[in-house]
C-alpha cells in the first residue's frame, strides 16, 4: 500500500500545523504544510492530495468571530475545489479552528443558504477560553475512519466551540442524516454529561459533525495533542498505553485514504 | 489625539446575539456589575445586559454592499442579528434600559479593524485602491434601575480604560477618523550647554528623559567637548539607552554596603556564580536576548529561556500591559541568536488582595480584582493566539502590590546549535519587519524606570502599548523561515526604546546610518523622534547581507509581513539618523553605550526588630489545615490555568494541573519539545515576598531551593539545571532598599554556587513605588526565580499525585523551626521569626540522591514541600490521587525545637526548604533508603482509600487531625 498524500492547510494565525503534520506523518501519510495564500489562485495545487486537513489556531486572530475571516476566504476561492475533492473520494478534516472554518465554508450543509443553515459554533457557555481534557464518544456516523461506540480522551482548547442548531427540527434532521459524529461523554460513559465534561455547553453534547457523505469531519477537540501515552494528565495511572488515542485517530484516517487510492 | 475633522459620516453596524440564543458576554457583564455592586451598593440595580459588537464602515459604500459585508464577514446567520444604520443615523433609544458605548481612541491599535480591512480588500468588497477607514466599538444594552452617573461609573470600573478608550452613556456620538497630524519637523536643537543645575533637571523631567543630575552633567560635558548643542533625537536616544530599564545602572553600579565596597553588584554576585561554576552546558549567557543551554548534545539542539517584567504598563492598562509583556518576551526568544522557536510561556502575577475594600484602593490605582482579571485576559489572548502553551507560573497576593502590581512573562525556545550566535557586519542592510509604527508606547523605557504617581495614568497615556498577536505570529513564521534559509546574520527585537534601542544595540561595535522617513507608519504626522523611540509592538530588526535582501523581503511578504530596509550598518562607530536627507542625530556609539556615570550608592540593612512568634499550639487542627488550603497563595489557580492553552504544540508530559481529576497543582511542568529526542525539559518557579520583607538573603536562597525542587521533583536533572533571576524592587536610591537588594544578590550567589546551577539570564525592575500625596508606597522586595532543567528520559518522569493504596509515604529532608513569613503565621496574624533557609551543605546531595532514586524507578510520586509545609503538600498529593492518607508524626526525628515551638505545629507547617514527600512501594523501601543514604528519608505513613480521608497522628502518636477529601477539595477550590 502506498503512502497517501496529506496536506495541512494553514492561514495567518493558524498554530497547530506542526503537531497535525506530525500526527499524519506518524499515521503513515506523506505530509506537506501550505499557507492557503499560496493556493487560492492556483487550486490545482490541492489535486495530488487525498487528505486535506484544516489545522487549529486563531486564523486572522478570530477577530471577526472564530474562523470567520478564513472561512469567508475559502468560501470565495475554494468551495468548488473542496466539493470536487469529496466527490472523487478525498477526505477532509477540520480540527478546532479548522472545524470553525469548515463550518463557515458551508461544506457541512452543501444544499443550504445563509437563511437555511442549520448549525453554528459560537461562544462557550462559560464566556471564555477553556483548555482541559475531556472524553469523546463516537456516534452512529458515516465517517469512514471513526468506529461508533468508541470512547477516548482528548484535550479541548477553545473559546467558541459551542455547537448550536437553528431549532429542534434541525437537530433531528442532522441526526437522521448521520451527520452528528462525536459527542462529549463521561470518562466511563455512564451518567449525565455535565460541565466540564461537556466543556462549552454544546447542544446534545455534540463535539464533531460531518458533511452528508461522512468524508468531511470537523471536531473541536485536538486528537493531535494526544499522540503519546504521556500526554494525558493522569497517564501515570492509566496503565501501559504504547501511544495516545489520538495517534490511532490519525492512522485510521490515513489507512482509509490509502484504501481509497 | 483628536480625530481628523471633516471625515464623512460612516455606516454603523451593531451585531447582537438573537434572543433565542444566550449571550455569554452579556451574562458575564451582568455578573461583573453585580459583583461590583456588592462593593458599592449605589451601583446595584442592573437586571439584564446584552452585549453587541459595533463596526463603522466608510459612508460612501452602497447599502447593498454594506449588507453583503455584514452577511459575509460580520454576522453569523444562525446565532446573530445585525442592525445597520445609514451614515449620520444613530440607533433609536431602546424601549427600555440604557446603552453604553466604548470605542478606542483614534490611532490606538485595533486588530479587529485591521483584520476586517484585510478581508474587505481580499474579497473585493471595497472598491478602489485606497485603504478604507474601519473602526470598531462595543455596546452594552443595560436594563434596570440605574442613573446615567452610576452607569458611567460602572463603565469606567469594568469596561473602559480611559487611557485608550472613550466611554459614552446616553450619547450615541462616535468619533470617526485618524489622529490629527502634527506639522512636519526636522532636526530640533535643544539648548543644553548653557543650562544650570535647575535648568538641567527641568529639561530632564519636562522632556520625560528621567536622567538624574549627574547623568545630565555627563551629557552636558560630552556636548561641550563636541562643541555643539544636542538634537532632540540625540537626547531621546541617550535617555532610552541610559534608562534603568535598559542599562541596569543600579545592578552595574558601585555600592557601599555598610562599609563593604561592591563594584558592580551583578558581576560580583549573580554573574560571578555563573562564571565560577563554568557549566559546560551553558551556550550563551547574559549577553544576548535570552540565555541558552544545551538540550540534546546528539541532536545539537539547545534551549533558550528569558523572563521579563512588565510592571508599570500593567498597572495602567492590565490587559494591554500583560499582553504586550508576553508579546515582548516572545520576541526576545525569536530574537535570541539567529532566532529560536518558542515552545512554552510562563507567567507570574503579584497583586493586591482581591477583597480589598474600595476605600483602601489608592487614588489613581485600579482595584486589585480588575488588575488580576485584566492581566490574566491579556496573557490568555496573546499567548493562546501565538500558539505557545502557557505552562508554568503563579499568583501571589500581598497588600504591598495594591498600587504597583508585578507582571512577569517568560518564554522558552528551542534553537539548533548552529543558530545560537549572530553577527553584525558593516555593509549589511538594516531591515525592520512586522507591524507599523505609531505613537504607541512612547517613553516606555524611561516610564518603566520611574515611580508611579496619581497622575501616571494620564501623563503616561502614550506609554501604553496594545498588542496584535497575529502580526507577531506572522513575524515568527517569516523569521524562522528566513533563518533556515540563511537570509540574515544580525537580529534583535524591538522592545523598550523601540528602534533606538534595537538598532543602537546592534550597531554598538560597528556603526549605522538610518533613514527614519522610510519606517512604515500607521498614520501620517509622526516626528522623527517619535518614529525613533516609539514602542509600537511586533517589530524586529534584521541585519541582512545586500545580496540576500530581495529574497528575505519575499519570505516575509509570503506571510503578509512588511519588511522595509531602513539603512545600513557601517564601521564608523557612529549612529547617524536622517530624516529626508537632514541629519537629525549623529552620535558617538562609545559614549552612548559606555558614557553612563557610575556613582557610589549607599546601601544598608537593619534586621527587623521583631519578637519570634514561634509555632503556637493549634486548637482546631482541621480548621487550620482547611484555612491554609484556602489561603490565596495556596488555593487552586485552576480557574486561571484553564483559560490558557497549555496543550498546544502537543508536547505535554506534565501539565500545570495533575491527577485523577486534573485539579491538583503540579510541581514543575515537563514538555518533550523534540519528538526525535527522549529528553524532556522541566520548568519551575518560585517567589516569596513575605520572606523577603523579613530576610532578603534567606528569601533568595529559599526561592532558589524551591525553583530547584520544582524541577527535581519531576525528574529534572539537578546537574543540568539553570536559573533565571527577576528582581522587582522599590526605589534603590534608598539605602535600605538597596541593602535588601545586595543581600538577596548575595543569597543568589551562595545558593547557585552551592547547587552548581548557573544563572543564564535575568532582568530587574527597580523603582516600583507609588506616590499618593506625600506618602510613598513601596512593593515588598520580590525575587521571581525561574528554573529550567533537562529531564534525561521522558519515560521516567514522576508526577505529584498519589498512585496506589498501600504505598508508603516518606518525608525527605529535615524539618527545622522555620515559620517566619509562613502561610501559617499569615493565617494566624503573626509576623516575625526565622525565615526558612536551606542548609546548603546538604541541599545539593538531597536533590542528586533523589534524582538517582528516580533513575532506578524507586519513586511512584514526588511532591515538594513549600508554602503551608507538610500538611498542605500531603493534602495536595491526596487530592491528585483521589486517595486518603494516614501519617504519624511521632516517627519523625528532629533536633529539639526552641521554646515557643509546638512540635506538631512545627512538623506540619514549618516551611523548611529542601524537603519532599515521596511515594514508594513497600517492597522498594529498603532499596530507596540505600539510594538516599546520608539524607533523611523517613516513612511516615501510607496512602489509603479516598473514602478514609486524611488522618494525622501527633508527635506522641495520638489522633491529631482528620479531614475528608471533599473537605480538603472544597477548601482548596476557594477562589480569592
Amino acid at each position: 500500500m502506498s503512502r497517501p498524500k496529506a496536506l495541512v492547510l494553514r492561514s495567518t494565525g493558524t498554530n497547530c500545523q506542526e503537531e497535525t503534520s506530525r500526527a499524519l506523518t506518524r499515521g503513515g501519510a506523506d505530509t506537506d504544510v501550505i499557507h492557503t495564500n499560496h493556493v487560492l489562485h492556483d487550486v490545482s495545487k490541492l489535486d495530488p492530495y487525498s487528505i486535506l486537513v484544516f489545522a487549529g489556531g486563531f486564523s486572522y486572530g478570530d477577530d471577526l468571530g472564530a474562523g470567520r475571516a478564513w472561512g469567508a476566504e475559502l468560501r470565495h476561492f475554494l468551495s468548488d475545489t473542496l466539493k470536487k475533492h469529496l466527490e472523487r473520494g478525498g477526505l477532509i478534516l477540520g480540527v478546532c479552528n479548522g472545524f470553525q472554518v469548515l463550518m463557515e465554508t458551508g461544506i457541512f450543509e452543501p444544499e443550504a443558504s445563509a437563511s437555511t443553515r442549520k448549525m453554528a459554533l459560537y461562544a462557550n457557555e462559560s464566556g471564555h477560553y477553556e483548555c482541559r481534557w475531556v472524553h469523546l464518544e463516537t456516534l452512529e456516523t458515516k465517517c469512514p475512519w471513526l468506529v461508533p461506540g468508541e470512547r477516548f480522551p482528548v484535550p479541548v482548547a477553545h473559546a467558541e466551540g459551542r455547537f448550536v442548531v437553528r431549532d429542534d427540527e434541525a437537530l433531528a434532521s442532522l441526526k437522521a442524516a448521520g451527520q452528528l459524529a462525536l459527542a462529549y461523554t463521561t470518562p466511563d460513559g455512564e451518567g449525565d454529561v455535565l460541565y466540564p465534561q461537556n466543556p462549552n455547553g454544546s447542544t446534545a453534547h455534540i463535539a464533531g459533525v460531518t458533511d452528508p457523505t461522512g468524508r468531511a469531519l470537523g471536531l473541536m477537540p485536538h486528537p493531535e495533542r494526544n499522540l503519546d501515552g504521556w500526554n494525558h494528565p493522569d497517564s501515570a495511572r492509566m496503565g501501559k498505553r504504547p501511544e495516545g488515542e489520538g495517534a490511532e485517530f490519525y492512522s485510521r484516517l490515513v489507512k482509509v485514504a490509502a484504501g481509497a487510492n | 489625539m483628536a480625530p481628523t475633522p471633516g471625515a464623512p459620516a460612516p455606516w454603523r453596524i451593531e451585531i447582537f446575539r438573537k434572543t433565542r440564543f444566550d449571550d455569554p458576554e452579556g451574562t458575564h457583564a451582568l455578573a461583573a456589575i453585580e459583583a461590583l455592586a456588592q462593593q458599592s451598593p449605589k451601583l446595584a440595580g442592573a437586571t439584564s445586559v446584552r452585549y453587541g459588537r459595533g463596526f463603522l464602515l466608510p459612508g460612501e459604500l452602497s447599502a447593498d454592499k454594506v449588507q453583503e459585508i455584514v452577511g459575509e464577514l460580520l454576522a453569523d446567520p444562525v446565532v446573530d442579528e445585525a442592525a445597520t444604520f445609514e451614515p449620520g443615523a444613530t440607533p433609536p433609544a431602546p424601549p427600555s434600559g440604557q446603552r453604553m458605548l466604548v470605542a478606542r481612541k483614534p490611532g490606538v491599535m485595533d486588530p479587529v479593524a485591521q483584520t476586517l480591512t484585510r478581508s474587505l480588500a481580499q474579497l473585493e468588497l471595497i472598491p478602489g485602491e485606497s485603504t478604507p477607514l474601519v473602526q470598531t466599538f462595543h455596546v452594552w444594552q443595560i436594563e434596570g434601575d440605574l442613573s446615567e452617573e452610576s452607569l458611567t461609573e460602572i463603565g469606567n470600573e469594568l469596561f473602559a480604560n480611559e487611557v485608550i478608550e472613550t466611554l459614552a452613556v446616553g450619547d450615541e456620538t462616535l468619533a470617526y477618523g485618524l489622529p490629527s497630524p502634527r506639522p512636519p519637523v526636522g532636526r530640533v536643537e535643544v539648548e543644553l550647554l548653557g543650562l544650570d543645575d535647575a535648568g538641567l533637571m527641568e529639561l530632564s523631567t519636562g522632556g520625560q528623559l528621567y536622567l538624574n543630575l549627574e547623568e545630565m552633567h555627563c551629557v552636558q560635558e560630552h556636548y561641550k567637548s563636541v562643541g555643539r548643542e544636542p538634537s532632540a533625537c540625540e537626547l531621546e536616544t541617550l535617555a532610552q539607552t541610559w534608562s534603568e530599564h535598559c542599562q541596569h545602572k543600579t545592578f552595574r553600579g558601585n555600592i557601599d554596603f555598610d562599609g563593604e565596597r561592591i563594584d558592580n553588584l551583578l558581576k560580583s554576585t549573580i554573574a560571578a556564580a555563573t562564571h565560577e561554576i563554568d557549566h559546560p552546558f551553558c551556550i550563551s549567557v547574559f549577553h544576548d536576548n535570552a540565555g541558552i543551554i544545551e538540550f540534546d548534545k546528539d541532536l545539537e539542539m539547545d534551549l533558550a529561556f528569558k523572563v521579563e517584567t512588565h510592571n508599570h504598563p500593567s498597572a495602567i492598562d492590565p490587559y494591554g500591559g500583560a499582553g504586550t509583556g508576553i508579546g515582548g518576551v516572545i520576541r526576545d526568544i525569536l530574537g535570541v541568536g539567529m532566532g529560536a522557536r518558542p515552545i512554552a510561556n510562563t507567567d507570574a502575577f503579584f497583586v493586591g488582595p482581591q477583597d480589598l475594600p474600595a476605600e483602601d484602593v489608592p487614588r489613581g490605582s485600579l482595584p486589585p480584582r480588575r488588575i488580576l482579571n485584566g492581566v490574566i485576559a491579556g496573557v490568555r489572548d496573546y499567548g493562546n493566539r501565538m500558539g505557545i502553551p502557557t505552562v508554568s507560573g503563579g499568583v501571589w497576593y500581598d497588600k504591598g502590590y495594591v498600587a504597583n502590581p508585578l507582571v512577569y512573562a517568560g518564554t522558552v525556545g528551542l534553537i539548533p546549535r548552529k543558530f545560537a550566535h549572530k553577527t553584525v557586519v558593516p555593509g549589511d542592510i538594516i531591515l525592520v519587519v512586522g507591524g507599523r509604527t505609531g505613537r504607541d508606547g512612547i517613553h516606555g523605557a524611561t516610564f518603566s524606570s520611574i515611580e508611579l504617581d496619581e497622575e501616571s495614568e494620564m501623563t503616561s497615556a502614550a506609554a501604553v502599548q496594545i498588542g496584535d498577536p497575529i502580526t507577531e505570529k506572522k513575524v515568527a513564521e517569516g523569521l524562522l523561515t528566513a533563518r533556515d534559509l540563511g537570509l540574515f546574520r544580525g537580529l534583535t527585537d524591538c522592545g523598550a526604546g523601540g528602534l533606538s534601542s534595537a538598532i543602537g544595540e546592534m550597531a554598538e561595535n560597528t556603526g549605522a546610518t538610518v533613514h527614519l522617513e522610510r519606517v512604515p507608519l500607521k498614520y501620517p504626522g509622526l516626528t522623527p523622534d517619535e518614529i525613533w523611540i516609539s514602542e509600537a509592538q511586533e517589530r524586529m530588526v534584521l541585519g541582512v547581507p545586500p545580496e540576500k535582501l530581495e529574497e528575505c523581503i519575499a519570505v516575509f511578504a509570503a506571510e503578509d509581513v512588511e519588511a522595509t530596509p531602513l539603512g545600513e550598518f557601517n564601521d564608523t562607530g557612529r549612529l547617524v539618523l536622517k530624516y529626508e536627507d537632514e541629519v537629525v542625530a549623529d552620535m558617538d556609539l562609545e559614549f552612548l553605550h559606555n558614557g553612563t556615570p557610575k556613582p557610589l550608592r549607599k546601601a544598608t540593612w537593619t534586621k527587623p526588630d521583631l519578637a519570634d512568634p514561634g509555632a503556637p499550639k493549634i486548637e482546631d487542627p482541621k480548621a487550620t489545615l482547611l484555612g491554609l488550603l484556602a489561603q490565596p497563595n495556596i488555593a487552586s489557580k485552576e480557574w486561571i490555568v484553564r483559560q490558557y492553552d497549555h496543550e498546544v504544540q502537543g508536547h505535554s508530559v506534565i501539565g500545570p494541573m495533575s491527577g485523577r481529576k486534573h485539579d491538583a497543582p503540579s510541581d514543575g511542568t515537563v514538555l518533550q519539545p523534540c519528538p526525535e529526542s527522549k529528553k524532556a525539559v522541566a520548568l519551575g518557579c518560585a517567589a516569596n515576598a513575605r520572606y523577603g520583607k523579613l530576610d532578603p538573603q534567606a528569601m533568595a536562597e529559599t526561592v532558589i531551593d524551591e525553583a530547584m525542587r520544582n524541577v527535581v521533583a519531576t525528574y529534572g536533572d539537578p546537574k543540568k539545571t539553570a536559573l533565571l533571576d527577576n528582581f522587582s524592587w522599590g526605589n534603590c536610591d534608598k539605602p535600605e532598599q538597596l541593602g535588601a537588594l545586595v543581600l538577596a544578590s548575595k543569597g543568589c550567589y551562595a545558593a547557585a554556587k552551592a547547587f552548581g546551577t548557573p544563572f543564564i539570564s535575568g532582568k530587574d525592575s527597580l523603582n516600583n513605588e507609588y506616590r499618593v500625596g506625600d506618602t510613598t508606597l513601596s512593593i515588598p522586595p520580590t525575587l521571581y526565580l525561574s528554573s529550567i532543567s533537562v529531564v534525561p528520559n521522558v519515560n521516567n518522569v514522576v508526577s505529584m499525585g498519589a498512585k496506589k493504596e498501600g504505598n508508603l509515604i516518606l518525608l525527605v529532608g529535615h524539618t527545622r523551626p522555620e515559620l517566619g513569613g509562613s502561610e501559617l503565621h499569615d493565617l494566624m496574624g503573626l509576623w516575625g521569626g526565622n525565615v526558612p533557609r536551606p542548609d546548603l551543605r546538604y541541599a545539593k546531595a538531597t536533590f542528586e540522591k533523589l534524582h538517582g532514586a528516580m533513575k532506578y524507578k524507586q519513586i511512584a510520586a514526588c511532591h515538594d514541600l513549600s508554602e503551608g509545609g507538610l500538611a498542605v503538600a500531603l493534602s495536595e498529593m491526596c487530592m491528585a490521587g483521589d486517595m486518603g492518607a494516614e501519617i504519624d508524626l511521632s516517627v519523625i526525628d528532629h533536633d529539639d525545637f526552641p521554646e515557643g515551638y509546638d512540635v506538631d505545629t512545627t512538623l506540619l507547617y514549618s516551611e523548611s526548604p529542601s524537603r519532599f514527600l515521596i511515594e514508594v512501594e513497600p517492597g522498594k523501601k529498603y532499596h530507596l533508603q540505600s539510594k538516599m543514604s546520608g539524607i533523611a528519608a523517613t516513612p511516615i505513613g501510607r496512602f489509603v482509600s479516598g473514602a478514609k480521608g486524611i488522618s494525622i497522628k501527633d508527635s506522641l502518636g495520638r489522633p491529631h487531625l482528620k479531614a475528608s477529601l471533599d473537605e480538603v477539595r472544597e477548601a482548596f477550590q476557594t477562589r480569592p
